[in-house]
């Protein structure tokens, strides 16, 4: 009698145990999420910048995404197709996705691959204006086979086919949704650029651009006990050092990305112990973009900053070694970035099948450097600084207003002075440094200086794009030009074997900083706060920081 | 007076189309750009396309000319629709933002809201408080309270709103842990709490902002009273024997106000204007925090449209301002 009674007993509080493990969906309420650069349009293929596209990840889904590891992992397809599985033909010019049976998009209707035909579609049309258009680059046709298998056709063969619905960036849109929004239409619907139906873990229940964003769980996402949370209250605005303050210090809010903030402030902060600062690192690279033209004024405007006048003074690779010998790479990383940069000589640090790992660089070499420029010819003038051909050893550099990097810079002249260079430093506002616009002569592609300054990274695993874009053919930042360097960027195009690859890629990686055309600085992390009562967030500097919210939890 | 206000509103036109002009010219010139947030991964060629489908590049006078078919013609129409359920408006371009590609005017008409109860309430709350500091600053010359008074007002003066801001969130948010840091834009007010939460974030903004309306406002109302409480006619009704409160509060203070009205007459525009530096701060995102994400981006219809909206306002409120006064103060005559 005792042990029936016993064993009805534990039966039943490990009946209870089990239904308290298995959360219910929306059982912990609402999270915050705090993103200081607001978002102002929720459908990615329009974005501005990875601010909309975040968000946006919390209710569009790709076919595939990286985990925080850079690993590529399903989401809407069944598995990720390769050669060995037969998904990816053996000529490398087509690829197969099979979507998951039973998808519903958030208004109950199924998703098929007609969804996935018009999202290529929607993306390739050139008047569409589409971020993503890169990704399709190369694309042959789309087409259903039947409901649940799309085939990818590309004009050449393909060693990474991985770009088209991969990613936040290129998400799988409802065709009903965006029939009337192809082409220059794309841009003014606004219903559906605000309140897209996704098969994402929440859907948007109120947008209120460059503000804030109100979401709610997906009634019909595929997983019944999941999202944990009922609601998100996604915030934008200010600046970086009070979304800090609101995770860190006063708890308001859960979750804030994007916190580039002085290494000194975060730790302070932490200290609270109301949160913890998380880093991840990705292939951002903060680097010295070195013109190997020249950028003087005196030239006329078609010709400036062009591969028709090299540079004076840094086409010679000895100066450029010598200025990068100059530098003690682990003092800038530690100050500027303490905990979230590591200091680094390649321009390809991550993932690890492609990353040299090389650090003969990071030992900072003034005598050597000294040298170097005697051998070159740069002779010291009476005021210190050298002078050939009674031309002064003077360089331009330029970069972004930013508290560190403009410590950066005050810093490295300071060393390059000590090698008998003088430096102009000049900063310019983020904003314009980054425009597009061809006309505005501040930009970083124009360079109308010696020497620049930012961050550089590749979208996904596979710098394939990025390597691409050093080429001949190409007018790529520092107007670098090698013929080896372009021999085997076309290897690698033809190189689908994941080893193989990583070797070019680490040639690559060599060919380039060994002309030290590009100098790489602090390899960067991506830095978030997150409360210590959420459970769940792992932070992605490969994909969307938000691309787990349907496993964040409420810690008990 | 009424030749007068018709003479004015005629000059408003050309100078509203003048200050439109300049503000595109200005835009158009300044560097910056919708596209600078873009991750770097994405090529040149694809950002030109996306200018290309905004139509940023387009020329300037016809782009110009289409801002202000949009202004007058196609969104009044289309607030006509809103208001009478017609359609004369569909399929016509509105003014759309290069950044959310959403209709400039619902951007505003959501964040209006925000700003009139945030920075009015300040206003409002500033005029308040200042009545009775300038009325006892004056009364009492030179006394305790009138040299406190006076501090206070410099400080409120001298001191900028990023920094009393900052300064009040440390002490009252991280510290004290009373009051919110961060405003909420989605909180329904439908019962007691929420009205309270209500509250609770509003107080540091409001109380930010009202700090230098208070101290502007109190200095003018005092020297004003200065001056009326040396006429003659307060002698004049001490000696009839009236009560000092009805001297002060029915004759002085009432004739002190006319140039006091005035001023805060003046000063209502920067309530649409929103306290650009205040509501960054405290991200309580409204028009102020608009215009200067918009700035920052390049989002030119957004600038524009804005900037003048500001415009057309300040010119309006300075006419009733004029007008006021000539209604207030039976001395001065319009003609």
């Amino acid at each position: 009698m005792l042990r029936l009674v016993s064993l009805l007993v534990g039966g039943g509080v490990a009946s209870l145990v089990g239904t308290s493990a298995l959360a219910q969906r929306g059982a912990d309420g609402v999270v915050n999420i705090l993103s200081w650069q607001a978002p102002s349009i929720m459908n990615p293929y329009l974005a501005g910048g990875s601010n909309d596209a975040d968000p946006a990840s919390l209710v569009l889904e790709p076919l595939a995404g990286y985990d925080q590891d850079g690993n590529l992992f399903p989401r809407l397809a069944r598995d990720i197709p390769t050669v060995e599985n037969g998904g990816v033909s053996k000529d490398l010019k087509s690829i197969n996705w099979k979507l998951k049976p039973g998808l519903k998009w958030s208004d109950g209707s199924p998703v098929t691959s007609e969804d996935v035909v018009f999202t290529a579609h929607y993306c390739m049309d050139p008047k569409g204006g589409c971020a993503a258009l890169a990704f399709f680059q190369g694309v042959d046709k789309v087409e259903a086979l039947d409901d649940l298998t799309i085939k990818v056709t590309f004009k050449q063969p393909t060693a990474v086919p991985y770009t088209l619905f991969v990613s936040e960036w290129s998400p799988i849109i409802q065709a009903k949704q965006f029939a009337n929004c192809l082409g220059a239409k794309s841009q003014t619907c606004t219903e559906a650029n605000f309140y897209p139906v996704g098969t994402g873990p929440f859907v948007i229940a109120n947008f209120k651009p460059n503000d804030a964003i109100q979401l709610k769980a997906n009634l019909h996402y595929r997983d019944p006990n999941k999202p944990h949370f009922s609601e998100v209250n996604y915030k934008g605005g200010g600046n970086a050092l009070g979304a800090a303050r609101a995770v860190l210090e006063t708890s308001e809010y859960d979750y804030a990305g994007g916190l580039q903030l002085a290494p000194d402030v975060l730790s302070k902060m932490e200290k609270a112990g109301k949160g913890e600062v998380r880093v991840t690192f990705g292939s951002l690279v903060e680097f010295l973009f070195m013109n190997l033209s020249d950028p003087s004024p005196s030239l006329p405007p078609m010709e400036r900053s062009t591969t028709k006048h090299p540079n004076p003074i840094l086409s010679d690779i000895r100066v450029r070694r010598a200025l990068s010998m100059a530098l003690d790479r682990a003092r800038l990383s530690d100050i500027g970035y303490g905990p979230m940069g590591k200091p680094t000589c390649d321009w390809i640090p991550a993932p690890a099948n492609f990353a040299a790992g090389n650090t003969e660089c990071l030992k900072q070499d003034i005598p050597g450097a000294n040298r170097l420029l005697d051998e070159a010819g740069w002779k010291r003038g009476p005021d210190g600084i050298r002078e050939k051909d009674g031309k002064e050893m003077k360089l331009t550099f330029v970069t972004t207003t930013s508290a560190v990097r403009n410590q950066f810079q005050a810093i490295i002249k300071q060393w390059w002075h000590e090698i008998g260079v003088e430096v102009e430093l000049r900063s310019v506002d983020a904003s314009v440094f980054f425009s597009s616009d061809p006309s505005n002569p501040d930009t970083y592609q124009n360079f109308y200086a010696d020497v620049e300054m930012w961050a550089n990274n590749f979208s996904g695993t596979d710098p394939a794009e990025y390597v691409a874009r050093n080429t001949c053919s190409q007018p790529n930042v520092p107007r670098y030009c090698d013929a080896n360097y372009d021999a085997l960027v076309i290897e690698l195009g033809k190189t689908a074997d994941i080893e193989k690859r990583g070797e070019i890629v680490k040639k690559l990686n060599a060919t380039l900083t060994d002309s030290y055309a590009i100098v790489p600085l602090v390899w960067r992390a991506n830095v978030s706060g997150i409360s210590k009562t959420l459970g769940g967030p792992a932070v992605n500097a490969w994909d969307s920081g938000l691309w787990n919210a349907q496993d964040w939890h409420r810690k008990k | 007076m009424l030749n007068y206000a018709i003479r004015r509103l005629l000059i408003v036109v050309p100078t509203l189309l003048l200050i439109s002009l300049v503000i595109f010219s200005l835009l158009k010139l300044a560097p910056g750009d919708p596209l600078s947030q873009l991750p770097p991964a994405i090529p040149p060629e694809v950002r030109a396309k996306m200018r290309a489908a905004l139509g940023i590049d387009g020329p300037v006078i016809v782009q110009y000319l289409l801002w202000l078919k949009q202004f007058f013609v196609i969104e009044p129409l289309h607030g006509f629709d809103v208001l009478f359920g017609t359609h004369f408006s569909d399929g016509m371009q509105r003014i759309v933002s290069w950044q959310s590609r959403g209709p400039v005017f619902s951007v505003i008409a959501e964040r209006l809201p925000q700003t009139l109860l945030v920075v009015g309430l300040a206003y409002i709350v500033g005029v308040l408080i200042a009545l009775p500091i300038g009325v006892v600053s004056a009364y009492k010359q030179y006394s305790m309270v009138d040299q406190i008074g006076t501090f206070l007002s410099m400080l409120g003066l001298a001191v900028p709103s990023f920094f009393s801001g900052v300064l009040a969130i440390l002490i009252f948010a991280v510290y004290l842990d009373w009051l919110p840091t961060i405003y909420n834009t989605n909180l329904v007010v439908n019962n007691w709490s929420s009205f309270l939460e209500q509250l609770r974030q509003m107080i540091m903004p409001v109380m930010v902002l009202a700090v230098q309306t208070t101290a502007y406002i109190s200095r003018y109302l005092r020297s004003s009273m200065l001056d009326n409480l040396g006429q003659d006619y307060v002698r004049t009704a001490r000696a009839k024997g009236m009560d000092e409160h009805v001297v002060v509060f029915i004759h002085v203070l009432r004739n002190s106000m006319i140039p006091v009205v005035t001023v805060i007459a003046l000063g209502l525009p920067s309530i649409f204007g929103g306290a650009i530096v205040t509501e960054q701060i405290f991200k309580v995102n409204g028009i102020g925090a608009l215009l200067i994400t918009a700035i920052h981006v390049n989002d030119v219809p957004m600038v524009q449209t804005l900037t003048f909206i500001f415009a057309v306002l300040i010119v309006v409120f300075n006419l009733v301002a004029d007008l006021l006064y000539g209604i207030l103060d039976p001395r001065i005559r319009y003609d």
